[in-house]
């Protein structure tokens, strides 16, 4: 069998801020060409996840992680990993979009650059193919050096999207990425995320329970720094295991 | 009770609103006052000064004592070299510092630094005069145009340091994970994403800086220390506008004193220039992230 890139691999994992434990023997794994979306109330450690899968939470001062992530079975957080090539395996698109105060071919065509890609026939491909998957080209297209700060809110997020996946990345984070979006943008981002799934493993943390329903293969449920349940989505949503699940979903806190 | 509380808030009534009124006309003859020193400055000038204002004084040298009429040309375009050169000096070195305390050092070593900044800001500049004295006037054997823009240079360092380290602070978190996210090294996120995001912010911080340092006199008294003619060299004595002005301002002669007020205007005008553009190319740019 072709072995598709794009898994990551959990095992026992334990993170703290300082002495705050945060995420407690978490394992679970994520198949490549997934889209695994993470819920849980406010402050149950899902971003926190979500973020140590690039490592990104490196950026905290006195945060430490113990246990292994592996993607594609090396271990992201062994001594040798490169942390700058392994963010350009693993994109990440945030809360609140991010424009880079560029224009708009220039945010896209950045982390083509920044390898070290110069020739314009290349880059005008690949910004033309990544602002076409993400389904945004038809409306910049003839406006590329206008400021990417210009564009509306949904345009923008999916610019970001746009951006992620120009440098070819094998899994796409998504962290909360329509909640300040209206419904018809997040309609299209989700619209969106299920084309790019045939290409890329994408993880979603989402505080919109219909979303997660909506969009994911399987759902992972945290409270408490702790993965409740971790199950395919239809049957996370319809024959909940775990009764705390089932008070959540319906509603009944969260 | 209650009718006695409501009776003596009746009473307080017009005295509250007297004392209001009478507050607001306080505060506003102080920001009237603001504008009236402002004007006087400005009106003064131009009276004294505006008759010696003609295309010679932008285009000729200063004439021998007792000869009517020439100008400043060389102060002109001496004030413009000494700034070119302090900027070359000043800019690097306090933007670098700024990018420095806001995205890498830690935050003790970022408070003291901030410190001594500010000390430095308060220093006179006469003092700064004196150091670049010893540090360049006294190992070249002479006076020069790089040791007085080398002074006006380190005057503006502190000044750029602290707003561009503001500005850069002003970033958002967000932006410089994007770009982290994206595969990018930390140093090449500072200089290609955050430092742009910040260019306004820190255009207006060199611009204010520039300007503050355009009109400094004591630091060139004994760096720059003027001159007659052109000069055509950066390591001879330089003419500069202010210096001009106050070697013309305490001579003896009328024709003088009224070229020293035209040397005046002149110099305000420079800085009201600098300030101007700085603020036309912000709003440019403003304008062009917003996408009008």
């Amino acid at each position: 069998m072709n072995t598709l890139h794009g898994s990551i691999k959990v095992k026992d994992l334990n993170f703290y801020y300082g002495t705050y434990h945060a995420l407690k023997s978490i394992s679970m794994a994520v198949e490549p060409r997934q889209i695994v979306a993470m819920i849980g109330p406010s402050g149950c450690g899902k971003s926190t996840l979500l973020r140590l899968f690039n490592r990104m939470n490196d950026l905290i001062p006195s945060s430490r992680v113990e246990g292994e992530i592996l993607v594609d079975g090396v271990d992201i957080y062994d001594k040798n990993t490169d942390v700058v090539s392994l963010r350009r395996r693993i994109g990440m698109v945030f809360q609140k979009s991010t424009p880079f105060p560029k224009s708009i071919y220039d945010n896209i065509a950045y982390g083509l650059r920044i390898v070290g890609i110069r020739d314009n026939r290349i880059l005008n491909e690949t910004v033309e193919k990544s602002l076409r998957r993400a389904a945004l080209w038809d409306e910049v297209k003839d406006h590329l050096g206008k400021s990417a700060m210009s564009l509306s809110g949904g345009q923008q997020q999916r610019l970001c999207i746009a951006r992620a996946i120009a440098v070819s990345p094998e899994i796409i984070l998504m962290d909360e990425p329509c909640s300040a979006l209206d419904p018809i943008a997040t309609a299209r981002i989700e619209e969106l995320m299920g084309t790019l799934k045939d290409e890329y493993t994408i993880v979603i943390v989402t505080h919109n329970m219909q979303q997660a329903a909506r969009v994911s293969d399987k759902t992972a449920f945290l409270m408490h720094g702790k993965i409740i349940e971790f199950t395919k989505t239809t049957d996370f949503f319809t024959k909940p295991s775990s009764k705390i699940t089932e008070d959540y979903i319906t509603g009944r806190f969260g | 009770m209650k009718e006695a509380i409501l009776a003596a808030f009746e009473k307080s009534r017009s005295r509250r609103a007297i004392w209001d009124s009478a507050m607001v006309y306080v505060l506003s003859l102080c920001a009237f006052g603001v504008l009236c020193v402002l004007f006087l400055i400005i009106f003064h000038l131009l009276v004294q000064g505006v008759t010696s204002l003609n295309l010679d004084f932008f285009t000729h040298l200063p004439k021998p004592v007792g000869e009517k009429g020439g100008g400043m040309a060389n102060g002109i375009a001496g004030t413009f070299t000494l700034l070119a050169l302090a900027i070359c000096v000043g800019v690097p070195i306090g933007l670098g510092a700024g990018v420095y305390l806001s995205e890498y050092a830690e935050l003790k070593f970022a408070h003291t630094v901030r410190f001594m900044a500010d000390v430095m800001n308060g220093i006179p500049s006469i003092v700064y005069g004196i150091f670049a004295y010893i540090v360049c006037v006294l190992p070249m054997h002479g006076f020069s145009a790089l040791s007085g823009g080398f002074a006006l240079g380190i005057m503006m360092i502190p000044m750029i340091s602290r707003t561009s380290e503001q500005f850069v602070r002003m970033v958002p978190n967000q932006l410089r994970e994007a770009g982290l996210a994206l595969g990018v090294p930390k140093w090449r996120v500072t200089i290609d994403i955050v430092v742009p995001a910040a260019l306004a912010g820190i255009m207006t911080g060199i611009m204010v800086s520039l300007a503050r340092v355009a009109g400094e006199t004591a630091p060139l008294l004994f760096t720059a220390f003027g001159n007659r003619y052109w000069q055509h060299s950066l390591t001879q004595p330089i003419a500069a506008l202010p210096l001009q002005v106050f070697t013309y301002a305490i001579s003896p002669f009328d024709d003088w004193h009224r070229q020293a007020w035209a040397g005046a205007i002149v110099l305000i005008l420079m800085v009201l220039l600098i300030n101007g553009w700085a603020q036309f190319y912000v709003m440019s740019r403003n304008r062009w992230s917003s996408g009008k």
